[in-house]
């Protein structure tokens, strides 16, 4: 459990969070989602100690992150993966967080095995690592203390396709055993196929907040007809606003259920009917972060 | 500063997580951060070469002795005095990299996110210091004393063991000093490069400027010892200190290495790790 109340960070005038509450539960992988420079790393180092909020605080599983007895075994935490010294080897990173955390040795051997690190490989100096091996390598100090809760900025950065499924697979797995993630991304679709929550920022301010299933249904109904315009008649004179796309689909923001129901008593055949899902999403997420996007601000 | 962890166990205030959780975790020892720290001064190249190094310019220190003294100069404070002048520029060097290094490789990250009390990783670095230095001399000392041995039985002279406990205390405290030196310029500057320069503006250029002054004004001149810690500090190479310029090394010593220390510590603790 991870619990963000009312954080704000200033820097000299310049507010880079602003007012942020969110939770992250147990048992659920939450997705921090925002365009780059929106305040999520900000965020996440306030909630592991390493900058200091201006106000508000960061909890987890109740605590502030100061207070951990041993943070390692609660905590897991990957902000950056390229932030380590370079002439260390991979192994001897695992090894220098095994003894910090006072763990038996063999856990060090678990984790190159858990994230298909070879002995060679973890014998290399990571200077010489690709940025995928970096995050592997990452992803094991995180996993190290078998913590309860894992707080992971940026993960599948570098990572290739086969990564980036066994990532996910991993972090399900570690969710449905009940553990708490939290992961940013940048990204929408990297984030949906995993996370059960989305909070959304931008600007330092959170702008949409819910369960993925929530967010998917504010995205609204696609459906579709050969009748298009009769169809939208009858949605309007239902009282549902429709736009229409130049692919001839229509959009609105009622259920597919009621949709359904107007359809049939307006004896329009539909070809298509679904929730808007990604792409309405996707949408939702450059509409809501549109002011405070560098390229929305220069259009 | 292991009180704060002393309330921290009895405190699962919110909702518990998952059923088997809220495991206890004991608060990490500081010996144990000790002993971390010592393993990553070695666990890097450039530390591993470092800490070779100083063995390795010892025993260079000890045969260029050996091969370029007349033998009827050769006894123990010659040797001494070859090895100590690397070990001088080099323990400060270890001292600034492990503070410095955290930053500039940004392993601070993971650091201080395993270990949050910043103050307890400064602290455990300077144990892991304060050994480095006393080791290292004690190693200087004992291939010293091999060259002695083996250098005057080459020359077929006596070996001449010219050197007290006092001298050597002398020694370490100086080399000590020099590292802390060092160690306060890392905490402030946090950049390997830049603590560097530091150091050796301290060591090399400030020391040319108080001469300077001490030459042309002699109210400063009379008052060098309080100011100076380059000059309090090389008195302990050469000669037993009087209680006057033991005051003058303990005022010196806090003017430059303890307050600008725990200024630095303060600005540590408070700055943003990126």
């Amino acid at each position: 459990m991870i619990t963000v109340e009312s954080l704000t960070k200033t820097y000299r005038g310049f507010t880079a969070v602003n007012d942020v509450s969110f939770q992250a539960r147990p048992g659920r992988v939450t997705g921090f989602l925002g365009p780059n420079g929106a305040g999520k790393s900000t965020t996440m180092r306030i909630m592991v100690g390493l900058t200091e909020a201006t106000s508000g605080r960061a909890t987890i599983l109740g605590r502030a992150f100061a207070e951990l007895p041993n943070p390692g075994r609660e905590v897991g935490v990957l902000l950056d993966a390229s932030a380590q010294h370079a002439g260390r080897t991979g192994r001897e990173i695992l090894t220098v967080a095994q003894r910090t955390m006072g763990l038996p040795r063999r856990r060090v051997d678990e984790m190159l095995d858990l994230v298909s690190l070879t002995e060679a490989e973890s014998q290399r100096r990571v200077r010489h690592y690709s940025l995928g091996m970096r995050q592997r390598l990452g992803i094991a100090a995180a996993l190290i203390g078998d913590p309860e809760v894992l707080i992971l900025d940026e993960p599948a950065n570098g990572l290739d396709p086969a990564g980036i499924r066994w990532m996910r697979d991993l972090l399900r797995d570690y969710a449905n055993r009940g553990g708490t993630v939290l992961l940013s991304s940048h990204l929408l679709h990297e984030i949906e196929v995993i996370a059960d929550d989305l909070v959304m920022i931008g600007n330092g301010r959170i702008v949409a907040e819910g369960t993925k299933a929530e967010l998917l249904t504010a995205a609204g109904t696609l459906v579709r007809s050969n009748a298009g315009a009769a169809l939208a008649q009858a949605l309007r004179n239902a009282g549902q606003p429709v736009t229409q796309s130049a692919d001839g689909a229509l959009h609105t923001e009622a259920s597919a259920e009621v949709v359904g129901e107007i359809a049939l008593a307006a004896h329009i055949p539909l070809t298509e009917l679904r929730s808007a899902e990604v792409a309405g999403l996707e949408e939702m997420f450059l509409e809501l972060t549109a002011e405070t996007q560098r390229e929305g601000a220069a259009a | 500063m292991s009180t704060t962890t002393a309330t921290e166990t009895t405190a699962p205030r919110t909702t518990p997580s998952r059923p088997a959780a809220h495991r206890d975790h004991a608060p990490i020892p500081f010996t144990r951060l000790v002993s971390v720290e010592a393993r990553k001064m070695f666990n890097t190249r450039s530390g591993f070469w470092m800490m070779t190094s100083i063995v390795l310019l010892a025993l260079a220190a000890t045969a260029t002795t050996i091969l370029f003294t007349d033998p009827e100069d050769l006894d123990y404070g010659r040797f001494a005095g070859a090895i100590g002048t690397p070990m001088a520029i080099i323990l400060p060097m270890v001292a600034v990299l492990a503070v410095t290094s955290e930053w500039s490789q940004r392993s601070a990250l993971t650091t201080f996110t395993l270990v949050p009390s910043r103050n307890r990783v400064i602290a455990a670095k300077a144990v892991v210091t304060v050994l480095v230095g006393v080791i290292s001399m004690v190693i200087a000392t004992a291939v010293g004393a091999l060259g002695n041995v083996v250098g005057t039985a080459i020359a077929g002279v006596d070996p001449v063991w010219s050197f007290s406990l006092r001298e050597f205390g002398q020694i370490v405290l100086a080399n000590e000093i020099g590292m802390f030196i060092g160690f306060t310029l890392g905490v402030l500057i946090r950049n390997s490069p830049g603590a560097i320069v530091g150091y050796f503006v301290f060591s090399l250029v400030l020391p040319g400027i108080s001469g300077a002054l001490a030459a042309s004004q002699q109210w400063y001149a009379d008052n060098v010892g309080w100011v100076d810690l380059n000059w309090t500090t090389y008195k302990l190479f050469d000669s037993e200190l009087s209680s006057t310029e033991w005051s003058q090394l303990a005022f010196t010593t806090t003017l430059w290495v303890l307050v600008p220390l725990a200024l630095g510590l303060v600005l540590l603790r408070r700055s943003e790790v990126k």
